[in-house]
């Protein structure tokens, strides 16, 4: 039915079993849709926030999918900048990855505010010193960067590629790629900075304050580097979890290795910096403002140290081992796994960093503050994830997403 | 500073005397009626109930007979920043300049109609001292006669804290203007709301960079130390974390001036 979009001898399921799938995915993603509009057109006591837990879990979720669509700015800079020329082979699933993290984190921007009507005051109105802005003015741009970088994948669809001048522009934008690229990780840079700094510059909240360098607090950087780091596991999720949809090798095995190589050493470099960085909270940072790391974890029902250990030991440490070691990456089971808690552990960090840092008391008088989402929190939430299945379904169906693909089924 | 006043800084703040509040809530109910804060049909979950003003319950947690309360009224502590420089949580991480220091008040304000409700000042600030309009503001059919016209009444979707009676400070301001006296306001001038309802006289308001102001008096701010009260029965609010607030309390009672900081085993101790 559809077969005139598909890539010339790709194989894909029949057009109805696509079009059931796409069906269900697209039911959950109305259920979001109404949430959103409740939350739009009723205001956001259609939440469980309140004043003392003013960040809801969407927002958790907007920092995560930045995270995790980290592997687009940095595969993008492996292959463009530093030319490992191996990573064209899977850029393009970074690229849609990233367009569908970003524009989910806009998405959920937009229903997180008070007024989205005056949304755009962020930058007319722009406080040069709010972390804030600089978040939004990076987004908003690599965002652009982003859709700039998925245009050539959509003009290659096989109808669209007939039309001489759409091929030519293709070939163009293929050309000066690198160029966004740089651009796309000179504002990355920034952006996932900025969220870390969201954090990391709130000296009334001990659990989240870091002290830095300048105007940046360690939280900037860390949260650059842990996008760098563990953005490419779930490029590699993505990429294993179509494999196994699919039955089909997508991707070569030596480009697999080697991303998953980087992202180990990254993921090592990142974790031990994020040791020093607890131990200096936990002994210099924390005791100067009253509290010693025990206050940080205890007296409630949810927030142990099992969550430090979690983040640091099998979201970082874990992962770092296995993805740096030859013997262990290569194996496919251990890879899975690796890669796995690299999303966990990065996912994770980004709880704790938004969630944990509202729930922790200050006043010696104060109580923790614990919250559970209304549903609407969940569906639109999950709205982005429905939203990003189909978007990627729909790539995967129509557009060349997987350039060794064709090469992999013949030598089958 | 500005040249409003001829170059002369006014820093207003408050001291409360928390052995003289009895808990009684006028100062919240004064705020309400004067700021034009709106309430909700059940006010049953007081976490997202709006109230500038609210008064803290603290216990020293010792059994019968040996229990001691204390009621603490917590307003905006209006704060400096670290340095004292103005550069107040809140202030610094508004992305949209909706909330300013003052620098020739010390005030932090609040602007309605340019806040887009991010919520990232109620993060910041360790008081839970801003609040979120979850609701449209709705009043029993009348009440709107009675509410102050001195106060615009916020919209849903935005945050509001107090304004230490901002409006009050206008119209002494304009009185002094008018009478050719600009840079001088008297003390009883200008007075916030709770000030003047407390029935116990446990809160005072006036500008702290005047030693002939009574809240000079009680605390006697250190302004090497970016305010740091030097009468030691005197303590603000979190003083470790460099907020460098704006409001002081007092109070005779050891525990209660324990109470108003975090320390660790042994802290307390050694630095009495």
């Amino acid at each position: 039915m559809d077969s005139a979009l598909i890539p010339k001898g790709a194989k894909r399921c029949p057009f109805p079993v696509f079009a059931t799938g796409i069906a269900v995915v697209g039911a959950v993603l109305l259920w979001g849709v109404y949430a959103m509009g409740l939350c739009w057109l009723k205001g956001l006591n259609q939440t469980n926030m309140n004043d003392y837990y003013g960040f809801a879990l969407w927002i958790w979720a907007d920092l995560a999918v930045i995270a995790i669509g980290g592997g687009a700015f940095f595969t993008g800079l492996l292959k463009y900048v530093f030319g490992i020329d191996e990573l064209k082979n899977i850029i393009n699933l970074a690229v849609v990855i990233g367009f569908i993290c970003y524009s989910s984190a806009l998405l959920i921007l937009a229903i997180d505010i008070g007024q989205p009507l005056r949304g755009w005051f962020i930058f007319w109105h722009a406080n040069v010193h709010s972390m804030l802005t600089e978040v939004a003015f990076c987004l908003s741009l690599y965002f652009s960067v982003l859709t700039i970088e998925f245009i050539p994948l959509i003009l290659e669809n096989r109808q669209i590629d007939k039309v001489p001048f759409f091929h030519n522009l293709s070939h163009n934008m293929h050309s000066v790629m690198a160029v966004f690229a740089a651009t796309g990780a000179f504002l990355s840079c920034f952006h996932q900075g900025s969220l870390g700094g969201v954090a990391g510059v709130l000296y009334g909240r001990p659990f989240a304050y870091r002290e830095g360098l300048l105007v940046w607090p360690w939280t900037f950087f860390l949260f650059t580097w842990s996008a760098a780091a563990y953005g490419p596991c779930f490029t590699l999720t993505v990429t294993k979890l179509f494999e196994g949809i699919t039955r089909k090798k997508l991707v070569k095995d030596n480009v697999v290795h080697i991303l998953a190589k980087i992202s180990g050493w990254m993921i090592t470099t990142y974790i031990i910096a994020k040791i020093i960085d607890t131990i200096y909270w936990a002994f210099v940072t924390a005791p100067d403002m009253g509290f010693s790391l025990i206050d940080f974890y205890s007296n409630n029902s949810f927030y142990g140290i099992w969550i430090l250990f979690a983040e640091i030991v099998l979201g970082g440490i874990v992962p770092a081992v296995i993805l740096t070691v030859k013997k262990y990456r290569e194996n496919n089971k251990l890879l899975l796994v690796a890669i796995l808690l690299g999303v966990f552990g990065v996912c994770l960090n980004r709880w704790v960093m938004v969630l944990q840092v509202m729930a922790v008391p200050v006043m010696s008088f104060d109580t923790w503050a614990l919250y559970v989402p209304s549903w609407q929190e969940i569906a639109t939430t999950i709205l982005p994830v429905a939203y990003g299945v189909i978007l990627i379904s729909l790539a995967y169906r129509y557009l060349p997403v997987f350039p060794q693909e064709q090469e992999l089924y013949d030598a089958k | 500073m500005t040249q409003d006043n001829h170059g002369k800084a006014y820093k207003f703040g408050m001291v409360i005397d928390l052995d003289k509040c009895t808990g009684c809530g006028s100062c919240m109910v004064a705020c309400m009626s004067e700021n034009n804060v709106p309430f909700k049909e059940d006010e049953t979950n007081k976490k997202d109930s709006i109230t500038w003003m609210k008064v803290f319950k603290l216990t020293n947690g010792k059994p019968f007979p040996d229990t001691d309360i204390c009621y603490m009224p917590r307003p905006c502590m209006h704060c400096g920043g670290k340095g004292d420089h103005g550069h107040s949580p809140c202030v610094s991480v508004c992305p949209a300049t909706a909330t300013d220091y003052g620098y020739d008040t010390g005030i932090v304000s609040q602007i309605y109609t340019r806040c887009f409700g991010c919520r990232y000042c109620m993060g910041a600030c360790p008081y839970h001292a801003r609040y979120f309009n979850w609701w449209d503001p709705k009043w029993p059919d009348g009440m709107e006669e009675y509410l102050s016209p001195s106060v615009s009444p916020r919209m849903r979707g935005v945050v509001e804290k107090c304004s230490f009676c901002y409006h009050r400070y206008q119209a002494a301001r304009d009185r002094a203007y008018h009478e050719e006296r600009r840079d001088n306001i008297e003390e009883g001038e200008y007075q916030t709301a709770c000030t003047q309802a407390c029935p116990a006289g446990a809160i005072t308001f006036g500008d702290l960079n005047n030693p002939e102001h009574e809240v000079s008096k009680l605390v006697k701010p250190d302004t090497h130390q970016c305010g740091k009260p030097r009468n030691p029965k005197a303590f603000r609010l979190l003083e470790r974390l460099q907020t460098n607030p704006k409001v002081y309390y007092i109070s005779e009672r050891e525990w209660v001036r324990k109470a108003g900081d975090n320390y660790r085993d042994g802290e307390w101790e050694k630095s009495k």
